[in-house]
């Protein structure tokens, strides 16, 4: 044991005498660029460089991968998906599958973060309240955000597909059957409500940790002035809960925007292109498409980490603000 | 040598790269048991030739279609790789005619084909084998015919004898569709063949949409609107290939646009529960032709042992075993010698007078299919032409608004592809 416990302080003794060295050597300011310099290196590889090389491809054309085979075409890229003469009608667009894309996305994000904002919302105060079996119905909220985009989308289309689930109970029940991913408002709103119930449990859990950080005195006063649920709920839960909403508001509009892997699975895009959503594009454009345009696809990639930037700046304001 | 489908496409996808020297790597997917039939002679070859060594690792067609250019643009990827998409790796092909012993043979045999893995009509290089001729066609559920009383249509008759043909069939036994196609432009090519499409101006450059392509998108249109067509596998997914055989194997289609690569699934997968033949492509103005097509081995540059690769695939190439390859895998033969003759295929007798159906088929393909296939834009042109169909049928667009579409697409790929 006092053998074990030497060898541990002599480990922890090691880095002792270059911490010294460079404390001498190096002054204050220095130092902290020591360490997090490691922590740069990676970001500089695998997050910077791929950003420039983003940019590489977003200027350059043809089909060819390596970058130095590749012709600078300048903005062609930027101006060939920006191109429409109508930007609410993508089929007057001249990448009409971009600009399906941009508002299937929109219309996503609207629904989507909207409604699991809700019903987040919702759940948490349920769960927060004194209810029988609150530990069972947390894990049973909370389940679906463990299990991997791909099962969710394909336990959801063993329900939603011609002769699944739902409408073989449908016809037991001698009602009439529907195509649920072939007819495009379906498709659209069951990619939403899937996406909703499988990531619903993480935001929920983070509104709860919300709720019960909300000192009980406040309530308790509450209660005493014999204040309306909704009156309470308006005038001291919600004021209190904002920063937990803004961060699943954040989290949710991003995850929202960059949605694929769960709705690709799902329903391929379709029917048609009503529910392929821009990272969809993206994807295809680069990787999947019989002739692929790289320089077209980093530049919808680069359009795409625009919006999300002004997003977030704007949301952060609010942060701040709030 | 036999790997898993799911670790060899983790091998794709993490990096597998040619084998050194002596060895060879093979990228092969199956529609059948080709990359099996593969294995089997690949272990004969090995026998024969010691210092050789054969790995074939097995995986899906998309990962090889999605992963292999991008490997090989990066100095990556296998010494040969199966596959359908010659376009995308044209440039990292490796030309065998130097290391073949007698590459007269190889025209003589294969020339049809061979043309279709080549750049242009300057390009003379030979860079793979087409391991079988696929043609497409009717595949038909007689039981249903004949539960309806309707007799299959027989050569000759015409797409639009052969829609109302089975549009009594569906009437009659209830099944929810009469036709069902793959969502393929490759399988759409065909009826627009056979309905006149040239897809190429006089000058050789793609023109895809005409007079002969109109008349089979409309009725394509009309057949799905009305319940005739499949409609479902088409407009379900965004974009790319979706498989009408389950459709067809369960009964809800009359008949089944697809080709001669079915052949082992129709065998295993229906058998005898219900009887399917394949009937005569049907016509149009432009003929009755159906598409040609298959997958081929094809050599690739990056290869450290390019000697050894031209070997493997001459051994492979050979008459007899190439013969003993489309038995095993109980596929058409690109080997024009062999389409000639009688193969001992094991097949049940179902299946033997369904190979007998494709192979005279295969007489009916019109040289412009042969030139589409072969065509560098072909790919391009046959994916614009599902997409842009689909998006119609689902109601995005107007047929008139797909047919823009399409060109724009096709042209957009031709600027791109010579940037």
């Amino acid at each position: 044991m006092n053998l074990l416990a030497a060898l541990f302080a002599a480990v922890m003794d090691l880095p002792e005498r270059p911490m010294r060295w460079a404390q001498r050597r190096l002054s204050g300011g220095r130092l902290g660029w020591l360490f997090v310099g490691p922590n740069l290196a990676i970001f500089a590889v695998f997050t910077f460089l791929p950003i420039a090389i983003d940019f590489h491809y977003a200027v350059t054309g043809g089909t060819q991968l390596l970058p130095r085979d590749r012709p600078y075409v300048g903005g062609d890229n930027f101006a060939s998906l920006l191109t429409c003469t109508d930007y609410l009608d993508p089929n007057s667009c001249t990448r009409d599958l971009f600009w399906h894309g941009i508002w299937n996305t929109a219309r996503f994000v609207l629904f989507q973060v909207g409604l699991m904002l809700v019903f987040s919302l919702l759940t948490a105060i349920v769960l927060n309240g004194r209810i029988i079996g609150r530990g069972f119905f947390r894990a049973v909220f909370f389940y679906p955000v463990l299990l991997s985009p791909v099962v969710v989308a394909v336990l959801w289309k063993w329900i939603l597909q011609r002769e699944g689930i739902l409408n073989a109970w449908l016809m037991a029940a001698g009602q009439p059957t529907t195509n649920w991913l072939l007819e495009s408002n379906w498709a659209f709103f069951w990619s939403v409500f899937v996406s909703i119930w499988a990531h619903m449990g993480f935001y929920t859990l983070i509104l709860l940790a919300g709720l019960q950080a909300i000192p009980a005195e406040i309530n308790e006063a509450s209660a005493m002035d014999a204040t309306p649920p909704w009156r309470h709920f308006r005038r001291i839960t919600l004021p209190l809960l904002m920063p937990s909403v803004l961060v699943v508001l954040v989290l949710g509009l991003i995850r929202a925007v960059q949605m694929f892997d769960e709705v690709y699975v799902l329903t391929g895009g379709g029917p048609g292109t009503a529910t392929t959503f821009i990272v969809q594009y993206i994807y295809k454009t680069g990787f999947a498409d019989q002739v692929r345009q790289y320089g077209l696809a980093a530049a919808a990639s680069l359009l795409l980490a625009s919006v999300l930037l002004v997003l977030t700046l704007v949301q952060l304001k609010g942060m701040k603000r709030g | 040598m036999f790997r898993v489908p799911a670790l060899a496409a983790v091998l794709l996808a993490a990096g597998l790269t040619a084998a050194h020297a002596g060895d060879i790597r093979i990228a092969c997917y199956s529609d059948g048991n080709e990359c099996e039939a593969t294995a089997t002679l690949a272990a004969r070859f090995m026998k024969e030739n010691p210092a050789i060594k054969v790995t074939i690792d097995q995986m899906s067609f998309k990962a090889i279609q999605e992963s292999l250019p991008v490997q090989l643009a990066a100095g990556q990827g296998p010494d040969i790789v199966r596959t359908t998409d010659f376009g995308p790796i044209a440039r990292y092909m490796l030309d065998l005619t130097p290391y073949l012993k007698d590459a007269k043979y190889w025209e003589d045999s294969y020339g049809s084909t061979l043309d279709w893995m080549r750049t242009g009509p300057k390009d003379h290089g030979i860079y793979g084998l087409m391991t079988q001729l696929t043609i497409s066609a009717p595949i038909v559920n007689k039981t249903l015919f004949d539960q309806a009383g309707v007799a299959i249509p027989k050569k000759g008759a015409t797409w639009d004898e052969w829609a109302a043909a089975v549009k009594k069939v569906q009437v009659a036994t209830k099944i929810p569709f009469g036709m069902v196609w793959d969502r393929s432009g490759a399988r759409f090519a065909g009826p627009a063949l056979s309905m006149g499409a040239k897809f190429f101006a006089p000058d050789g450059s793609p023109a895809v949409v005409d007079d002969g392509f109109k008349a089979i998108s409309s009725r394509m249109m009309t057949w799905s609107k009305d319940g005739t067509f499949d409609r479902d596998l088409w407009v379900a997914a965004g974009g790319g290939y979706r498989d009408g055989f389950p459709d067809f194997q369960n009964g809800k289609a009359a008949m089944y646009l697809s080709g001669s690569w079915q052949l082992t699934r129709l065998e295993k997968q229906i058998g005898d529960g219900f009887e399917w033949v394949v009937g005569s492509a049907p016509c149009g103005p432009g003929g009755c032709t159906g598409m040609p097509g298959g997958a081929g081995f094809v050599a690739l540059k990056n290869s450290k042992s390019p000697a050894d690769v031209a070997k493997f695939l001459d051994f492979l190439a050979q008459k007899p075993v190439y013969a003993e390859m489309s038995v095993m895998t109980s596929n058409v033969p690109a080997n024009e010698q062999l389409q000639k003759e009688d193969l001992p295929y094991k097949l049940s007798p179902a299946g033997t007078a369904a190979m007998k159906g494709f192979v005279a088929n295969a007489a009916l393909l019109s040289p412009l299919s042969y030139k589409l296939q072969g065509a560098p834009l072909s790919r391009p042109i046959f994916g614009a032409m599902a997409d842009r169909i689909s998006q119609a049928m689902s109601g995005q667009m107007t047929l008139d608004e797909a047919y823009a579409r399409i060109t724009s697409d096709v042209a957009d790929a031709a600027k791109a592809v010579k940037k």
